[in-house]
């Protein structure tokens, strides 16, 4: 004999409370991508075709090599290049990253507090206005070389080079490398490190063979967050590079300005499979570290 | 005396696991009833069955006659005291205790009135404006007894309200809250894991073990006249032995013969005996009628307690004179003193005093296992 | 802490606000330089409020984002409350993942994604332009619900069970025992995201740059169409106002943070109380 009447009501006002929501969901969420993958696969006529795709991997354009030209294919370039400064920019951000989260984990909790919110203060300056403000510095006659001048250091010629779409790229990220690793390392067990000492560690085995290894989860989550919007970006390389590199990013906007809308998708799609692809990697190295 | 609640064939599971296996109850006005046994023996989960936050899956819950079992607890007349209070952080003191009269649309003034008036009786006068996390446990406490009381239920549940109390201060709320129950005239129904909380407190005791109520009955009467071992062993301290009834007011037990107070079981049935420590003199050897070598004497203040080896089985033994490790008594039990149980699926469950806990028991049955 | 440390720490600083210290000084800047200082002045300032369409995108703004905000509030304490008594774990894992989708995807792929649809759906219904407000307000919508949920979800989970069942013990019927207990338990949360879905839709400009119509022109869209052309300080002035709005407001929600409101409470009733027993 089931009697349950006193609780179903209440079950169900909390399965209607979820119901905006999953609808929702649904269709904002999950629709709005099987779209990218609908426009990827489709012409202009809606048929389906996987021309889109090809495009991507055999486009070329003519690219000055020394004296003449040479082919080279196009979106893989850009490709390439948006993977090769995604990730010297991720690893920029560790590097320096890492024994900045460390310092202020061993800092005093006042301490700790306020340069967390120091960091976390340039990301709610405007991206555009960031990117412009590097701009400024970066420039030829721009206030760095204005600051080397004064010393007599001689002048940099940062901006319109790759270095400054890094430098704009480590800027922006840099806070997503820090949190998280920050995160893990204060939560770890203050007496796991004193009775590694205890046992005889020396300060620099301890971080190698105690330190390193428990903050691994947060060095993934770290390099997770960096990498995934760096390989995405755009307007950076446009503003810092001087529109000489494009990345991926600004492919899909200028497909879109001109209105290849099926291109812009097509170069979309393939780029959340390989942003999938590697979280799912990611997703495994973090596992296989949790059954270590 | 009226019956004010009948639990009739309670059944319930929870994840495919049985928690409460036929209870059959019935409890009555102006009573207070605690239902004591270990963690996971059902007892909470039958409160909450009675408060209307859990629903049996077979049986009836009857209150005054009606049964409930569809009815959800803000309709029941019953009150709820929680482990950890429940109070409101967001509302004061006052508040808090006015809250169910708020929900029944008294007016202002009477509001203040009874809400006065509670406060006044769990001594708590003065404290109207203080938020109640700025208060220490006990006061939380009387909060909680005030809040639940305030539009007079007439059963009020309690669960496990003093575990987080420190012992002093549960002494003492323990009396209060046997005043509270009396002046009020209500029905008490008391949880605890703590059966000398239950013996101190209690009209009727409700022992309750895996799923199943194994004795009902006032606080001497499970404590001198336990039914089975389950409930000898929860309650105090117990030395349970095997034993023959021989006939009526006579049966063996460690080898010898000993006058009872107990009858009504079959000819040489097979019987658990019961003696507490307490009940046991210390006589020397020859005068004894078990004679044993004592193992290990512990000094606990009110008196010693003393493991004597009888025969292979550990008895405890507790008494006010000091004997040596290794000397050699005799002890001398009263018919008063044998209890008689009959044999239940716990018999044979609980050892002799080797060790106290079952962990400790285990491992040395393993111990001995791999001896062999 | 030891010396390295602290120069480290200042150098890292140094990287860090370099750019703020360079927005805020040359929005005060005499010039329309933006890289030699010449002389304090207000005039851009004063320039921005006298341009009418950098205003009207201020205007904008402002109702996106409260529109996004509290409907993506309500809408997000609504599921986190249906999300923690979901039993199911399937449904739960499903849920968690799409909740986690726009917090992971890059702002590029949600962008496209919804302008995708929304063309798509305009030109099934034959519109001439199908990115206007509405979509716009759909796109904030959604990447605000998670981080809603993200505030709110936590605290529901923490919250002591035994109130709503003690208020309903005491005669609430459960949607009272909502309204009356667990609401003023997770508000603090509820409060919390809803300051962080408005900053986020204060500041957005991927999402909105792919899913606006012409008409409807936000401050960041504004922006970056004044990027496009040459750049004055008054620009910076701009974003200096947006910087110190969004700092503000998440100062007032580290207030509204339940353990600090609680605890300044709490010490303050100590006190009074240790002054009464003297």
């Amino acid at each position: 004999m089931k009697n349950n009447k006193p609780n179903r009501g209440l079950a169900l006002m909390q399965r209607l409370a979820l119901a905006p929501y999953s609808v929702w969901s649904v269709l904002f969420i999950v629709v709005p991508l099987l779209f990218i993958a609908y426009y990827a696969f489709t012409d202009s006529a809606f048929h389906f075709t996987t021309d889109n795709i090809t495009r991507f991997f055999t486009a070329t354009s003519e690219v000055a090599d020394g004296d003449g030209v040479k082919l080279v294919r196009t979106y893989l370039v850009i490709f390439w290049r948006s993977l090769r400064l995604a990730v010297i920019s991720t690893l920029i951000c560790l590097v320096l990253g890492y024994p900045f989260a460390y310092l202020i984990s061993r800092a005093k909790p006042k301490t700790q507090g306020i340069l967390i919110t120091l960091i976390m203060i340039p990301m709610w300056m405007n991206f555009l206005i960031r990117t412009y403000a590097w701009m400024t510095i970066l420039q030829d006659t721009g206030i760095l070389n204005g600051l080397l001048g004064l010393v007599h250091l001689g002048r940099v010629h940062i901006i319109g080079t790759e270095s400054a779409v890094v430098i704009g790229m480590v800027y922006d990220y840099f806070p997503y490398m820090i949190l998280p690793i920050y995160s893990v390392m204060t939560k770890m067990d203050v007496r796991l490190i004193e009775a590694a000492h205890d046992l005889g560690c020396s300060g620099a085995g301890v971080l190698r063979r105690v330190i390193w290894p428990l903050s691994l989860p947060g060095v993934i989550s770290g390099i997770t967050m960096v990498l995934i919007p760096s390989i995405s970006t755009f307007y950076i390389s446009q503003k810092l590079g001087n529109g000489k590199f494009y990345l991926i990013g600004d492919a899909i906007e200028s497909q879109y300005v001109a209105n290849n809308l099926h291109f812009a998708a097509a170069i979309a799609f393939i780029l959340m499979v390989i942003l999938l692809i590697s979280m799912a990697f990611m997703q495994r190295a973090a596992n296989k570290r949790a059954s270590v | 005396m009226n019956k004010i609640i009948e639990l009739k064939n309670i059944s319930k599971s929870f994840d495919g696991e049985m928690v409460l296996n036929n209870i059959n109850l019935d409890i009555y006005d102006n009573e207070f009833l605690t239902l004591l046994g270990p963690s996971g023996c059902g007892k909470t989960t039958t409160l909450r069955i009675i408060g209307g936050f859990e629903t049996a899956d077979v049986g009836d819950v009857v209150f005054m006659g009606e049964r409930i079992n569809d009815l959800p607890p803000h309709k029941r007349h019953v009150n709820t005291i929680f482990q950890r209070y429940a109070l409101f952080p967001h509302l004061n003191v006052f508040e808090n205790v006015a809250f169910p009269l708020r929900e029944q649309r008294v007016n202002k003034n009477e509001i203040k009135e009874r809400v006065t008036e509670m406060l006044k009786m769990v001594a708590l006068t003065g404290f109207e404006k203080r938020s109640v996390t700025s208060l220490s446990g006990g006061q939380q406490q009387r909060v909680a007894i005030a809040r639940a009381l305030i539009s007079r239920p007439k059963v009020l549940l309690l669960d496990e309200p003093l575990a987080a109390l420190d012992l002093k201060l549960r002494k003492d709320m323990q009396q209060e809250l046997k005043n509270i129950q009396k002046a009020m005239g209500i029905t008490f129904i008391f949880v605890t894991h703590d059966q000398e909380e239950a013996l101190s407190m209690s009209d009727t005791v409700v022992v309750m073990s895996e799923g199943q109520i194994q004795q009902i009955g006032t606080p001497i009467d499970i404590y001198n006249e336990p039914k089975n071992a389950f409930v000898a062993d929860f309650i105090g301290e117990s030395n349970i032995l095997d034993g023959v009834m021989l006939q009526d007011y006579r049966v063996s037990f460690s080898g010898h013969e000993f006058e009872c107070v107990d009858a009504g079981f079959g000819l040489r049935e097979p019987v658990d005996v019961v003696v507490r420590p307490e009940d046991v003199d210390i006589v020397p050897e020859e005068k004894g009628m078990l004679r044993g070598e004592v193992t290990s004497v512990t000094f606990l203040g009110v008196h010693y307690e003393i493991i004597v080896d009888i025969n292979g089985f550990k008895w405890m033994i507790q008494t006010t004179d000091y004997e040596e490790v290794g000397a050699h008594i005799g002890l001398y039990i009263e018919p008063e003193a044998i209890h008689i149980m009959k044999k239940s699926e716990y018999s044979g469950m609980f050892g002799d005093y080797s060790s106290f806990s079952m962990e400790l028991d285990e491992l040395s049955d393993a111990e001995s296992e791999l001896g062999e | 802490m030891k010396p390295i440390s602290k120069v480290y720490t200042a150098l890292i600083m140094i990287f860090l606000f370099a750019p703020i210290a360079i927005l805020l000084m040359f929005s005060f800047n005499g010039t329309k330089s933006l890289s030699v200082f010449s002389g304090f002045s207000l005039h851009w300032y004063q320039e921005l409020f006298r341009d009418e369409e950098t205003l009207g995108a201020v205007k904008n703004t402002l109702i996106l984002a409260v529109s996004a905000s509290l409907i993506s509030t309500v809408m997000g304490t609504a599921a986190a409350v249906g999300m923690d008594k979901l039993k199911r774990r399937y449904l739960r894992a499903a849920m968690d993942v799409v909740t986690n989708i726009p917090m992971i995807n890059p702002d590029i792929i949600t962008g496209i994604s919804l302008m995708l649809m929304f063309v798509f759906v305009g030109r099934f219904f034959g519109a001439a332009t199908s990115l206007n407000f509405g979509t716009m307000l759909i796109a904030h919508i959604t990447f605000c619900l998670p981080y809603v949920i993200l505030q709110v979800l936590p605290k529901i989970q923490q919250m002591d069970r035994s109130l709503p069942e003690a208020a309903m013990d005491l005669g609430c019927t459960p949607l009272r025992a909502f309204f009356k207990v667990e609401v003023p338990e997770i508000f603090p949360g509820i409060i919390t995201g809803l300051i962080m879905a408005f900053t986020l839709s204060l500041d957005d400009f991927v999402i909105s740059y792919f899913t606006t119509g012409n008409g409807f022109q936000t401050l960041p869209i504004r922006i970056y169409n004044m990027t496009k052309k040459t750049v004055t300080p008054k620009m910076y002035a701009l974003a200096t106002i947006i910087f110190f709005v969004i700092l503000i407001l998440l100062l007032l929600s580290n207030v509204f943070d339940a353990n600090t409101a609680q605890t300044i409470k709490e010490a303050r009733e100590k006190k009074k109380a240790k002054s009464k027993e003297v």
